[in-house]
């Protein structure tokens, strides 16, 4: 049964948003999500590979022989992470600075691959397009509401306002690596409740 | 000598790979549910991550450094550690069938494996000479699969227990990890 553009759009953002549903690309999603801030730039990040690449793949995917293809998606994944490297090095260097490591990462990110090889590589380019946009959304979303628990726990804060009253004493434990498993594992807990219904 | 202790030390307990530095967290929790795959798997990746990390430094050295393209450097360690993987296949599968069988399933798995990729660019991020890099890459790997071993056992346990059930599986998994990432923080008062 084929999806509209609209449909393949939408199922990135509740169906089959990452990481919760579809449990890929955990270690940028603990790993970053000390602060709301870092999060959302870590989202954006991917959201642009996955869409070039998905509509690259989707492009390409005529010419690419299926024996070395994933080493095709993955010389395009890195290509495209190259870019975004050296456009945040230009313009966001703080933000450069805190990702770190992650930022070449993106492409071992499972997410990413996943993606060209289960949708772009069969699908044409428009509807890879809205599928990109939508995972990516998800995964932008995803990570700014465990970034938001965790940072507002964790410091009392929330990009820089108070958001807990000076007497809280922060749980220093949440921006901590424990905290980031435990606070991943209890929000996919309550995920699965949800969607119980 | 003590600075290669203090690194071995560090890189295996103190900035464990998986527990401490977020890496790798997709096989940890995807290979950890039997004791069999587990051992498995980190016998895999201390093979590829120590053989990837010397490659990759060379190269960044000898190479990118002095030709002077380092913005190339994602591309050329995705690319070398994806040939790495595939080499080592077919090295293992002609050579030494028998490791072959215990390791052949997890080594297409480790080119999207982040730690190995991880490993190899906090080698040049800390610019380590090459012996240092050496070390460190196999105390991260030897790191690697303490973790991984040790979690293997606490999560066969944990399906024996009754878990609520939307906690079930990867929710429960995460927790049960936490709760490892925090004994592995008691580690920090070693050095």
């Amino acid at each position: 049964m084929a999806k509209t553009i609209g449909q393949e759009f939408v199922k990135g953002l509740w169906e089959e948003i990452p990481p919760f549903r579809l449990v890929l690309g955990l270690c940028p999603t603990l790993a970053v999500t000390k602060s709301v801030e870092n999060g959302i730039g870590m989202g954006v990040a991917t959201t642009f590979v996955l869409v070039c690449a998905n509509m690259l793949v989707s492009i390409l995917s005529g010419v690419i022989p299926s024996r070395i293809r994933i080493a095709c998606f993955i010389i395009i994944i890195a290509t495209f992470v190259t870019v975004v490297e050296l456009i945040m090095q230009a313009y966001a260097y703080q933000l450069f600075l805190n990702l770190g490591i992650f930022i070449p990462l993106i492409v071992v990110n499972c997410i990413v691959l996943g993606r060209s090889e289960a949708f772009a590589s069969k699908n044409k380019l428009v509807p890879s397009l809205a599928d990109g946009l939508g995972i990516g959304i998800g995964f932008t979303l995803s990570l700014t509401v465990i970034s938001a628990v965790r940072e507002s726990l964790g410091t009392g804060k929330l990009m820089g306002a108070q958001v807990f009253p000076t007497s809280f004493e922060p749980f220093a434990f949440m921006v901590e690596a424990p905290g980031a498993f435990i606070c991943l594992g209890l929000l996919l807990c309550i995920m699965n409740l949800i969607g119980k219904k | 000598m003590g600075d290669y202790t203090v690194l071995i030390i560090s890189s295996i307990l103190i900035n464990n790979i998986v527990l401490a530095q977020y890496l790798g967290i997709c096989p940890f929790i995807g290979t950890s549910k039997k004791m069999e795959t587990a051992t498995g798997m980190a016998g895999a990746v201390v093979f590829v991550m120590t053989l990837a990390a010397i490659i990759t430094w060379t190269i960044d050295t000898y190479f990118l450094k002095t030709l002077d393209i380092e913005f190339l450097r994602t591309i050329a360690f995705i690319l070398v550690i994806a040939s790495l993987v595939q080499f080592v296949e077919m090295f293992l599968k002609k050579s030494i069938p028998a490791l072959y069988a215990g390791l052949g399933i997890f080594l297409p798995l480790i080119t999207t494996n982040c730690a190995v990729m991880g490993v190899c660019l906090i080698n040049i991020k800390e610019e380590y000479n090459f012996l240092q890099a050496l070390t460190s890459s196999i105390s991260y790997a030897i790191g690697f699969g303490l973790a991984l071993v040790l979690f293997a056992g606490v999560r066969e346990r944990v399906i024996l227990g009754r878990v609520p059930r939307p906690l079930q599986d990867t929710s429960i998994g995460l927790v049960t990890a936490g709760m490892l990432a925090l004994a592995f923080i008691g580690f920090r008062g070693l050095v």
